[in-house]
């Protein structure tokens, strides 16, 4: 059974982190990871060839992550596998005993290293979720054709309170629980404000008692970070107060002051009713994850 | 209608090099539509071709003509009486137009002056928009009559992704997020619940099942 999901079962606040694969067939970067995260963490989501840039597949580094003891969150997005591959490597990972999936659309082709590649999208994010959740729960693949084994795990979805329209954003996110998501990570939380305004809405309809919700963060490591997030990522709201803030700290001291408005967040996010736990996104800044959940008290993780 | 757009001029240079007497053929209907292949345009680039051969002191026979359809058979066999005078055909016509009269006359080879682009709306003057895949299972009625499998980039079925800004497409701030014009829509005409049911994968099968796809209507044929 997914430890992260009995975490959540026994009221605990969840943390999860990130381990992004290599772009490369070495398995140790996972391997320093792993160390890295052990301990820290009640799961680590393993990223699916994110912004589209080819890496090592997210499927094999879950194996390697959890032969080190971890809970590994396989994130799967649509952008690379039609319907049949899909549903395979949901069949293999619970084979493997990969025990959480996290069911995405995938940055557009276009982003990443490849972009002559075909798009294939054949599912979107929402049916992906409920195709999941009927080879779970009814032991049937999409068409009813019955499995002589049921994957055994634990279901997640995305969801980004600051995209647009922001009133279709708790549509997206009660079909996603319609759909059968047990859990939510959301995009990188920044501006509180929205997020709380998102949540109050979520609880109006019902669904913080439907799924556990894990807010995103992700720790700044410079002004320019706030700034380049701010302007040329689609969908990242950083409210002008953090990049004051990260512009007033010296140069040297900028991370320090990006780690401080992170872990404030985080204990914000703790007080915020129906916020299950946090999703730490430390990109390219996984040796930050364990002091980083220290300082916001989060340690030590239950068993 | 069908649109397309003239390929880079050295890349039809170099498919006729071989070839010393070319007909270059427009197409009068959706290519002259969209300014790609119609009689102007087919005059245009004979002339270019023409021109570009004499300045390298090449003996080239190049024509040009233009037929109303080159993607129906009826209109093609006009060509029957000129056709040996030549040993290439440049066609202006769309993909579909290049094969027909490929067909008609397989002894000679035949090039495409043109890439075909996508089954489009003319917006605006100068100005094609594609909003139609032809996939063969219209759902518009459902979608307020907009194309989320052709107009939003991940071909999302459940609404917008997270990259939706400012009712901008997140690959492109130059073209609109097709959700956002969804749900404008939609709410517009008042039935917003409509888009908060999931919307089942899309049943590919009527597109690409019985591979390349043929209409027959027997109350049509003679």
């Amino acid at each position: 059974m997914s430890r992260f999901k009995s975490v959540l079962d026994q009221g605990a606040f969840a943390v999860t982190a990130e381990c992004g694969p290599p772009k490369g067939a070495d398995p140790d970067v996972i391997m320093k990871k792993a160390e890295l995260l052990k301990g820290k963490v009640d799961a680590v989501n393993v990223t699916d060839n994110q912004t589209a840039v080819v890496r090592m597949s997210s499927l094999a580094a879950c194996v390697l992550l959890k032969r080190q003891g971890l809970d590994p969150i396989l994130q799967a997005v649509v952008r690379d596998r039609n319907r049949i591959a899909l549903q395979s490597d949901i069949l293999g990972a619970s084979a493997l005993g990969i025990r959480n999936i996290l069911c995405l659309s995938g940055d557009h082709q276009s982003f990443g290293n490849q972009p002559q590649a075909l798009g294939v999208f054949d599912l979107d994010s929402i049916q992906f979720v409920q195709v999941v959740q009927r080879m779970r729960d009814q032991g049937a693949i999409l068409g009813g054709e019955r499995l002589s084994r049921a994957p055994d795990v634990f279901i997640g979805a995305a969801a980004n309170p600051f995209g647009d329209p922001f009133n279709f954003r708790l549509v997206r996110l009660a079909k996603k629980v319609a759909a059968g998501a047990d859990f939510i990570q959301t995009q990188c939380i920044y501006n509180l404000e929205r997020f709380e305004r998102w949540m109050a809405m979520a609880r109006e309809r019902g669904l913080t008692e439907k799924v556990h919700i894990l807010g995103g963060v992700t720790p700044l490591k410079s002004a320019g970070m706030a700034k380049y997030m701010k302007k040329k990522v689609a969908g990242m709201d950083v409210p002008d107060g953090i990049i004051r803030r990260m512009d007033g700290a010296p140069a040297k001291t900028q991370a320090e002051e990006g780690l401080k408005i992170c872990v404030e967040t985080i204990q914000r996010l703790r007080e915020v009713r129906g916020v299950k736990g946090v999703h730490i996104m430390a990109i390219d800044w996984e040796d930050m994850v364990g002091e980083l959940v220290e300082r916001a008290g989060l340690l030590p993780r239950p068993n | 209608m069908i649109t397309a757009e003239q390929k880079p001029l050295d890349e039809i240079r170099e498919m006729i090099a071989p070839y010393k007497r070319i007909l270059v053929l427009g197409c009068g209907s959706c290519v002259a539509e969209c300014a790609a292949g119609g009689e102007k345009e087919t005059g245009m680039l004979a002339s270019i071709l023409r021109m570009a051969a004499k300045m390298e002191g090449r003996e080239v026979l190049i024509n040009e003509k233009t037929l109303e359809r080159q993607c129906v058979k009826d209109f093609v066999i006009l060509l029957d009486d000129i056709i040996q005078d030549y040993d290439a055909l440049l066609s202006l016509g769309c993909g579909a137009g290049v094969q027909a009269v490929g067909d008609c006359f397989p002894e000679i080879p035949i090039i495409p002056a043109l890439n075909t682009e996508f089954l489009g709306e003319t917006k605006d003057q100068g100005l094609w928009l594609e909003n139609c895949l032809g996939c063969g299972d219209c759902k518009l009625y459902h979608f307020g009559g907009i194309c989320p499998l052709a107009r939003c980039s991940k071909h999302l079925l459940n609404g917008p992704c997270g990259g939706s800004v400012g009712g901008k497409c997140e690959i492109n701030p130059e073209i609109p997020c097709a959700w956002q014009l969804i749900i404008d829509r939609v709410e517009q005409q008042g039935g917003f619940e409509r888009l908060e049911g999931i919307f089942p994968p899309k049943d590919w099968s009527k597109k690409q099942g019985l591979g390349p796809r043929r209409i027959i209507r027997e109350d049509q044929q003679r």
